[in-house]
């Protein structure tokens, strides 16, 4: 039987959908422990106990906060070991491919990070992974006794499976054994009201051709209840914040509406946004290559066009 | 203090890359180059060595021969020396593989107080190496850092990920990533490519550096490739010009459906 680990995260405590995803594609592989690294109220636990976990673990670790990624991973290989996990479950990102990497180092296990999806074949764990802007999706089976993957949000469904988990509660000290990086500032993500833009069913991004306003992307991401996304070049610009860029250095959405004002659709764009199930686009430019993957393309200005549209959605 | 810096050998993202029939990314695309992420790596060590007294930039890769091309560019951008790995065992080796390299080499080279890397590679893209080679040489990790400085004798990044921004920092020798926030890389001029010609590029085999044949290539790899599919392309919709704002009422109702 394979133990399955699964690092969940929360924010204001409240589950996130990539977590409820990761609960759900490691009950479909083995019985599940959920860690919660930090605190959990009972709402949490309550929330997390839906997706048909065995065993809940609250770990609380001192060092979280201040160090970068070596006292999660540290704490995760702890919980592995415990539960003598076969399999080791975390959210894609930046932090979650760190944790991912150095909880395989430890364990001398196999890693995949940016996974799409996980499932047992006569008893092998086989994944899949989109590599080359989309182009392909590689299934890789793992040699390794112990397997630890980072998966990507909008990999699947999450399935209600009401439980009653163990609760545990524990507590981990990380001591390092060699000299680590200390945290000396953190400003968390700043909050937002309108939906996250990996979760969203909805996104509006902007591009270089909103020459720097982004009134016209955010009125009508309002009109749709829907997130704000960017190209990178609007990044670079100055005209979106860095977590808001969607494709390969960015966030990966796929969302039931896509709409894209003033992207020229770059390969690496489309990486983060090609499975979404509808895409409009609006590019004065008819050569520009997102017009030959939106569903509706629509060759003019989004600075008149967009306006008339948010006043019609009234 | 030497800075050395892990650039990859890529294909362009334009590229039509195939997958052998061993079911591995062919290496060499048409226009394979110096990966644009690693660019950032260079610029940053540049950047670094130009504050700091004594300080020289290598470059560093494991690769194919080819993969001189990826250390030539660095080298153009102003990099000192350059090192290519290049083995026939390590072909087919996993991220772990490629780390047990990246690591005997950055040992078997002396005075490294900083290793310098790109936030992923472009093709594999896995985004682990940084954290491994932290881990396995002892040293701290400053990883996906948008800024790097060195001073006082202490390196610092800000960091910006699903946690928040974060300022780290850490004494050297220590391991650098940097995201594509970092700063845009320099295109070398005419005269830094004719001072390149100048430089080398030092090749070494696994023996040379010190790594075993048995935790290299396929036959170590803990992750085995079983299948490889082409994914469809999104096909082109209708598409209309707009003239006066005559598209409002079809987008209005392409939304509405969408949403429904
Ligand atoms: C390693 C690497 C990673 C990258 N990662 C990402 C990533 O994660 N995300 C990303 O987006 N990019 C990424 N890029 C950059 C990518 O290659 C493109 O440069 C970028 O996506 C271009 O952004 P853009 O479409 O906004 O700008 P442009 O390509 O400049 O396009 C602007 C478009 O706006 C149109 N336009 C201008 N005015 C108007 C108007 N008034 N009305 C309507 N349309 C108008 C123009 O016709 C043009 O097509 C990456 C590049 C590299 C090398
Ligand atoms: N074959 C390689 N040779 C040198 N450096 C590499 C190699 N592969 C990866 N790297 C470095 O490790 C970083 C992260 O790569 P990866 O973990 O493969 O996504 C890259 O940006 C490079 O700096």
């Amino acid at each position: 039987m394979n133990n399955v680990i699964v690092l969940v995260t929360a924010t204001n405590g409240l589950l996130d959908a990539a977590s409820a995803e990761l609960l759900t594609i490691g009950a479909g592989l083995g019985p599940v422990t959920a860690v919660v690294a930090g605190e959990a109220g009972d709402a949490l636990v309550a929330e997390i106990a839906q997706y048909g976990p065995a065993e809940v673990h609250v770990v609380s670790c001192p060092q979280l906060t201040d160090t970068l990624v070596v006292a999660k991973a540290a704490l995760l290989v702890d919980r592995a070991a415990e539960t003598h996990a076969g399999i080791v479950l975390v959210a894609s990102g930046l932090e979650g491919n760190e944790v991912a990497a150095l909880v395989a180092a430890k364990l001398g296990a196999g890693l995949v990070t940016d996974a799409v999806a996980a499932r047992l074949v006569d008893g092998e764990l086989a994944v899949d992974k989109v590599v080359w802007a989309g182009k392909y999706t590689v299934t890789a089976t793992v040699a390794a006794p112990i397997a630890v993957l980072s998966m990507k949000a909008n990999s699947c469904t999450p399935a209600f499976v009401p439980a009653e988990p163990a609760v545990r509660q524990a507590h981990f000290d990380y001591t390092a054994t060699a000299p680590v990086a200390t945290v000396i500032s953190t400003e968390p993500a700043a909050a937002s009201s309108r939906p996250k833009l990996v979760e969203a069913g909805v996104v509006v991004s902007g591009g270089r051709g909103t020459d720097g306003d982004f009134a016209p992307v955010e009125a009508l991401a309002d009109a749709l209840g829907g997130a704000v996304g960017a190209s990178r070049a609007a990044v670079d610009a100055g005209f979106a914040p860095q977590p808001l860029q969607v494709g390969q250095t960015g966030k990966t959405v796929s969302p039931e509406l896509y709409v894209a004002l003033g992207i020229s659709g770059a390969i690496q764009h489309i990486a983060g946004m090609r499975t979404a199930r509808q895409i409009l686009a609006i590019n004065s430019d008819p050569e520009a290559p997102i017009h030959r993957l939106a569903d509706l393309s629509v060759v003019g200005d989004l600075k008149t066009i967009v306006p008339a549209v948010v006043a019609r959605l009234g | 203090m030497k800075i050395l810096t892990c650039v990859k050998y890529v294909p362009d993202a334009g590229d039509e890359v195939g997958f052998d029939s061993d079911l591995r990314l062919g290496r060499t695309g048409p226009s394979s180059k110096l990966s644009e992420l690693d660019e950032y790596a260079v610029e940053q060590a540049l950047r670094l060595k130009a504050t700091m007294d004594d300080a020289t930039v290598t470059v560093l890769s494991v690769g194919p021969a080819d993969a001189e091309v990826a250390l030539r560019k660095a080298l153009q951008m102003g990099a000192d020396e350059a090192v290519l790995i290049s083995d026939g065992a390590i072909a087919g080796s996993d991220v772990f593989g490629t780390a047990a390299v990246l690591i005997a080499a950055a040992k078997h080279l002396d005075e490294v107080g900083l290793v310098m890397c790109g936030m992923s590679s472009t093709d594999a893209g896995v985004g682990a190496l940084p954290a491994l080679l932290a881990d396995a040489l002892g040293w701290p990790l400053l990883s996906n850092a948008a800024e790097v400085s060195v001073e006082d004798g202490q390196a610092r990044i800000v960091r910006t990920d699903e946690v928040g921004t974060r300022v780290v920092t850490a004494a050297p020798p220590a391991v650098v990533s940097v995201t594509d926030q970092s700063g845009e890389p320099r295109y070398p001029s005419f005269k830094d490519v004719l001072a390149a010609k100048k430089k080398s590029v030092t090749t070494l085999g696994l023996a040379e550096v010190g790594v075993s044949a048995d935790l290299v290539g396929a036959g170590a790899a803990r992750v085995q490739v079983t299948a490889v599919v082409r994914n469809p392309e999104r096909a082109a919709g209708r598409v209309i010009v707009d003239v006066d704002g005559s598209s409002v009422d079809d987008i209005v109702e392409f939304l509405a459906a969408a949403t429904k």
